[in-house]
């Protein structure tokens, strides 16, 4: 194909890609380095009987000029990342100082709203992760096993969950536990503890949104898997029963090793959506207990009246920078499979 | 010998049966129950004291005279105005996947048939923009769109789901367009059509299939995106998924959560529907990626 027509071709979706996705990066950049204009302060003095006052007040109109002919507000360099709703190295140098162990210092760190924001959102990232692989894998094969006139039915039940929007799932999970749903009120029999709550406790709340995740995903992995099941060859599994391996030593030997390149493809795909979770905190409610870097970054757009871009930004910044950091070693290896390639 | 390696299998087999079973049940239940108590009243659809009450509807029977009741789905189409947001979404998905899959099928197929290297770099660009976690995007739309008056809109949420859908429509496209034969494009070519001409004169009419699957998810990403959606259009503008997050606020609030229930109701429905026709294409669809590597 010749340069120019590649052009003309690929311009559409090169253009709004870069538009929309490229360009907002970029935008978000910027806007993490400055930061809101402070309110114009007028000083005044005001006499009166007893001697005079000084008295300062806010200039709400000066502000509001200010505002919109600046609306990106005024430079500000890097200090965004490093205030106390983020990186906050000055606390953190603090919680170092006066930590007496590991724990105190681990606790002084859960106070800040970032590292809570970021451990779960890792937590989730990595428990779910494994979970889904390992449940998938074990659904996938036990379906592969079904009678063939089942596993129609049991792949359409099982794509519910995952094609069904995220807040819509996980809305209807949060009913179910809820303290007067069904699943929540027989567990509050089971256990005979009336104050049982999901939305009470903050560890039974992170279960939740893991379990909420694992319900989610593992359609995905299954169906990927189940894919890979059917290609396996035959004449290797032959082999193996040939050799005497036992039905568990075939699956470790003979399948597993067959999905592997299956596993390093789920594996991406599930830390990409994993670490941007969401919606099913919106659902759930969970800010109390639980607040990931994406909820983070909306509910400082949704500051009453007042978005705080900057803040936004720079936790988007920093977002991306860990999804660059989780798909290091993917990039690189398709770096070092291109160049093989290519001498 | 014999004897026990059988009875081992056949465990093994009962452990398998077993874990998909249960596993049936999980995916189905929360469904079949939500479906179930969206014709009931509130007290049964919450039934604390006795859960059989959510299957019977004692309290509906008392509170309406039948065993299943509307109001939920009255309350949430009529009263709340839960059809507007269902006509949103018709209006943006509709266009969202047609303007995803001409971009897409366009850059897709100039992917799949050009060697040079900017087109591997063009697709890895594609996966890295794929990762962005979409509300990242979202703060970064924000302020610009504020300042040239577009925010809120209908056209400029469908532009950027078109946008946000590109990576993937692109890379499902690629590996579409790469099994279809260059011979076909070439050889008309050689009988004198330009580029364009061969592929609209010799690919179209054979791509349907791959441009289904991928319209496929164009139309599930549009129809339940949150992140785009909730944070930019306007209250007039809204589509349904986030309708139903903002009625799960304001209709708690009132005590009317079978509202909220029923539009739940209504937003799954056609999902159920869409899988049903399509389930062989999805599946494909997920796996394509995967399986070719």
């Amino acid at each position: 194909m010749k340069h120019r027509t590649f052009f003309w071709f690929i311009l559409p979706t090169l253009s709004a890609m870069v538009l929309f996705i490229a360009l907002p990066i970029v935008s978000v950049f910027i806007q993490s380095l400055f930061v809101q204009h402070e309110q114009v302060l007028v000083v005044s003095e005001s006499c009166g009987p007893f001697g005079c006052v000084e008295e300062t007040q806010v200039d709400t109109e000066a502000t509001a000029q200010l505002r919109e002919e600046q609306p990106l507000g005024r430079f500000n360099g890097l200090a965004t990342y490093f205030d106390r709703s983020h990186l906050a190295s000055a606390e953190i140098a603090e919680v170092w100082r006066t930590s007496t162990g590991l724990s105190s210092f681990i606790d002084g760190i859960m106070d800040l709203k970032f590292y809570k924001a970021l451990v779960f959102t890792l937590t989730y990232t990595f428990v779910v992760t494994p979970l889904v692989l390992i449940f998938g894998l074990a659904v996938a094969v036990g379906v592969n096993n079904l009678p063939k006139a089942f596993r129609g039915v049991a792949i359409f039940i099982s794509l519910l969950p995952f094609l069904v929007a995220t807040i819509v799932g996980s809305m209807i999970l949060s009913w179910m536990v809820d303290g007067e749903g069904i699943i929540g009120a027989t567990l509050q029999n089971i256990f005979n503890d009336p104050s049982l709550s999901i939305k009470a406790s903050t560890p039974l709340m992170w279960i939740m949104l893991m379990v909420y995740g694992v319900w989610h995903t593992l359609p995905f992995a299954f169906i990927t898997f189940y894919a890979g099941l059917q290609t396996v060859p035959q004449d290797t599994l032959e082999a193996a029963r040939v050799d005497g391996a036992n039905k568990w030593q075939t699956m470790i030997s003979v399948v597993v090793p067959h999905l592997m390149p299956l596993v390093s493809f789920v594996t991406l795909m599930l830390l990409m959506d994993n670490f941007r979770v969401f919606e099913p905190l919106v659902s759930f409610q969970a800010e109390a207990h639980a607040q990931s870097l994406s909820t983070f970054i909306v509910s400082d757009l949704r500051e009453a009246g007042n978005p705080l871009y900057a803040s936004a930004s720079a936790t988007s910044m920093l977002t991306i920078l860990g999804v660059v950091i989780l798909l290091a070693p993917v990039l690189i290896r398709t770096w070092r499979d291109f160049n093989a390639k290519a001498h | 010998m014999a004897t026990k390696a059988e009875s081992r299998l056949t465990t093994l087999r009962v452990v398998s049966y077993a874990l998909v079973i249960t596993w049936l049940i999980i995916a189905a239940f929360p469904f079949l129950w939500t479906v179930w108590g969206s014709f009931k009243v509130q007290g049964d659809f919450f039934s604390k004291a006795d859960w059989t009450n959510a299957i019977y509807g004692i309290l509906t029977t008392r509170e309406t005279g039948g065993a299943f009741t509307l109001n939920g789905y009255f309350g949430a189409w009529i009263q709340e105005e839960f059809w507007r947001n269902v006509f949103n979404t018709l209006v943006i998905v509709f266009f969202t996947v047609c303007i995803s899959l001409t971009f897409g099928t366009l850059g897709g197929y100039a992917l799949a048939r050009s060697g040079f290297r900017y087109a591997f770099w063009v697709l890895m660009a594609a996966l890295a923009f794929r990762a962005m976690p979409h509300i990242t995007l979202v703060s970064g739309y924000m302020l610009p769109f504020f300042e040239w008056n577009i925010w809120g809109l209908k056209a400029t949420t469908v532009i950027v789901l078109v946008a946000i859908n590109q990576p993937f429509t692109l890379w499902m496209l690629h590996s579409f367009f790469l099994n279809i034969p260059k011979d076909m494009d070439e050889s008309a070519m050689v009988d004198g059509c330009t580029r364009f001409q061969a592929f609209w004169n010799v690919i179209v009419p054979v791509m349907w299939p791959g441009v289904i699957t991928t319209g496929l998810f164009s139309f599930l990403l549009a129809y339940n995106d949150y992140a785009v959606t909730s944070m930019l259009l306007s209250k007039p503008n809204e589509t349904m998924v986030p309708a139903v997050a903002s009625f799960l606020g304001s209709v708690q609030v009132q005590g009317n959560i079978m509202f909220a229930v029923a539009a739940v109701v209504s937003a799954t429905a056609p999902l159920f529907v869409l899988i049903l026709f399509f389930q062989r294409q999805i599946v494909s669809g997920l796996t394509a990626g995967a399986v070719k590597g």
